[in-house]
């Protein structure tokens, strides 16, 4: 064993109890960290998936993201024009040519889209209201872009097509009106249209926001609804390669000039608050390492100011600053890796023991808390834990390695 | 192999400078064993710290081996502690988590010239020289007085340095275990070492090959036998 680790084995194990306390507080911030970032982050893997398996992975709207350019524009290519207050085009009118675009996109390979109608639908039942956002789809078109198909709990998505004033509500919906496939729900629309509509489906997705605030009609009974014949204001595509989804959406924009948003845009602050909570995570994991190194800094120090007759006698002898410096650095490195090593088992156990934690809310009640623990975070852990321990053993290390044998061996005479 | 110190002056900086060593010439070959004495406070521990490299003169020089010193820079001044230098203090400074024999072990480990089991050996054969030999297993603590002495000096050895400084190491010893001490010293000395010891016991100063006297930081007189 190298002389130096010897002596800081020494120090070390002639303060036992310190120097499990200290390492106790490496491996409680190791672990913590380990154990719920795993579980924040299985959750918004799980979460991420479910936003892409139930929504499109693309919405194309009928919006611009730009005004259009003024012909003043035009007329004056070289003179420096400004034209305020441009007012955008009139949303009635939905995606011109929408047949055509439809057609275009499904030409790129990878790329599944299906026509919509989106508007606010008043569902009346028992004398209340329940205001929806209802979507007018083309059943076999709309299968291949969202998991609609596979969230429905009762009723079939085909229903729509065989029967013209079918409906398909989310499965909190339901409950709050209190219908079941087969009963019948009043629908009013913006225009005062007014229809009679029979359930025809539930579907349920696990994201509230879909399950208590959309339903589903045929389009062409949403666009007599609206009073919008053959008008298709949304198209929602589905990309086999979901990473793809902004190089895409650009991609479409340009080309058809029409607001073409990516999901990450569309739940920006869903994904806006994983952010947040990653960086609460990281903080609080942070100030728990850093409050580690007080304590590493405090053993350390307290050897140092302990061994001064050592160290005094070490450097008469021969030893180097630096050489002193090592020891009291490979202090903290032992506090920092031991500590490191214990926290990877306490946070393996807590994410196991996670693991078997039913989850809150979910569809399936055999469905449990989801980790996600790849590699790199216990490195990650180990590594700020070891950085920070050896960080608070060289402050005092740099004392020990500057100090003057002279002044105790003097003293001690 | 001598040890040789020119106009050594060492002046403590403040307000009211205090002179620790003035204007010190000594000149001392192997094989000598030379006593420093004089009363207390007279500058015989500072004179030894300047002469082992242990602290840096105000002015004058430190020759060792024949070559000036003034130059070196800490680690390298450490370096040569380690290789020529042996030191004994009054107090023992053993480690206290470390056996006599580990104790002895450490110069040579730092120095690295020996292979383990090689040094292993040296530092027993020095403790038997010293005839602690049994007592290699023990940790300071478990030592008396005398034993823990002779483990340092053996700890001085272990690198066979040319030069063994010694300050009051009989201090704390009773008269029995002083004249031990001061027989292996001189035993030391015979064998080609440059043994300096600081004492106050005119007794045993006088079983040295070589008495120089301080009073008030100056050599007041060097004899030899
Ligand atoms: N660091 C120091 N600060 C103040 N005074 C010191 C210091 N070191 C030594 N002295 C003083 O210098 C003088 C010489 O000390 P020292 O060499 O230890 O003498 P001796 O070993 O002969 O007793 C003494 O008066 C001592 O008190
Ligand atoms: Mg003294």
């Amino acid at each position: 064993m190298p002389l130096t680790l010897a002596v800081a084995l020494a120090h070390l194990l002639g303060r036992r109890r310190q120097t499990a306390v200290s390492m106790l507080g490496v491996a409680l911030g190791v672990g913590f960290f380990i154990a719920i970032s795993g579980m924040m982050n299985g959750f918004h893997e799980f979460f991420r998936g479910e936003l892409i398996e139930s929504n499109p992975h693309i919405v194309v709207t009928d919006e611009f993201r730009l005004p259009a350019e003024q012909p003043l524009h035009a007329q004056h290519a070289d003179a420096a024009v400004e034209i305020r207050r441009v007012l955008p085009r009139d949303p009635v009118r939905g995606i011109n040519h929408a047949a055509e675009m439809l057609e275009g996109l499904a030409a790129i390979p990878g790329v599944a889209a299906a026509p919509t109608l989106r508007g606010q639908v008043l569902l009346r039942r028992a004398g209340r209201d329940w205001s929806v956002a209802v979507l007018g789809i083309d059943p076999d078109r709309e299968v291949q872009v969202t998991s609609l198909a596979s969230d429905m709990i009762a009723g079939t998505i085909d229903a729509l097509k065989a029967t013209p004033d079918g409906i398909i509500l989310g499965k909190t919906l339901a409950d709050r009106m209190g219908v079941e496939v087969g009963d019948a729900v009043n629908g009013v629309s913006r225009s005062a249209q007014v229809a009679r509509l029979r359930v025809v489906g539930i579907f349920k997705t696990g994201l509230e926001a879909l399950d208590s605030g959309q339903a589903f009609v045929g389009l062409r009974k949403q666009q007599s609804l609206q009073d919008r014949p053959r008008i298709v204001n949304e198209i929602r595509i589905r990309l086999d390669d979901v990473s793809r989804s902004i190089e895409m959406a650009a991609l479409i924009e340009s080309r058809w000039s029409y607001k073409a948003a990516p999901w990450e845009e569309t739940n920006a602050r869903v994904l806006a608050v994983f952010t947040l909570q990653n960086v609460i995570i990281y903080s609080t994991v942070g100030a728990i390492l850093i409050v580690a190194g007080f304590g590493i800094f405090n053993v350390i120090s307290t050897v140092v100011l302990e061994k001064a007759r050592d160290i005094a006698i070490m450097k008469s002898i021969g030893f180097s600053g630096a050489s002193i410096a090592r020891i009291f650095v490979i202090e903290g490195l032992i506090v920092g890796v031991l500590g490191s090593l214990v926290g990877f088992c306490v946070g393996f156990g807590i994410a196991e023991a996670l693991r078997a934690v039913p989850a809150p809310g979910a569809t399936d009640p055999n469905q449990t808390l989801l980790v996600s623990l790849p590699a790199w975070r216990y490195a990650l852990a180990g590594g700020l834990a070891t950085l920070s321990a050896v960080v608070a053993g060289w402050l005092p290390a740099r004392r020990a390695a500057r100090t003057n044998p002279l002044e105790i061996i003097r003293g001690a005479a | 192999m001598t040890l040789e110190a020119r106009g050594l002056t060492r002046i403590l900086p403040g307000p009211v400078q205090q002179v620790l060593v003035r204007d010190v010439d000594l000149s001392i070959a192997p094989g000598e064993f030379v006593a420093v004495s004089g009363p207390s406070g007279s500058g015989k521990s500072s004179l030894l710290y300047l002469l082992g490299l242990l602290d840096v003169p105000t002015a004058g020089e430190i020759l060792v081996d024949g070559a000036p010193s003034a130059a070196l820079a800490e680690d390298a001044r450490a370096s040569l502690r380690l290789a020529r230098f042996g030191f004994v203090f009054q107090f023992h400074f053993l480690l206290p988590e470390f056996s006599a024999l580990e104790n002895v072990r450490l110069p040579m480990r730092r120095l690295g010239a020996l292979a383990p089991e090689a040094a292993a050996a040296r530092a027993r054969a020095l403790l038997e020289s010293l005839d602690i030999g049994d007592q290699a297993g023990k940790r300071p603590d478990q030592l008396s007085g005398g034993q823990r002495q002779r483990v340092a000096i053996a700890r001085a050895l272990a690198n066979d340095p040319a030069y063994l400084l010694a300050d009051e190491p009989t201090g704390a010893l009773d008269s029995a275990n002083a004249a031990a001490v001061f027989g292996i010293f001189r035993t030391l000395a015979r064998e080609g070492r440059t043994v300096i010891v600081v004492t106050h016991d005119e007794g045993l100063a006088q079983t040295a090959s070589r008495r120089v006297r301080m009073k008030d930081g100056l050599v007041v007189a060097d004899e030899g036998t």
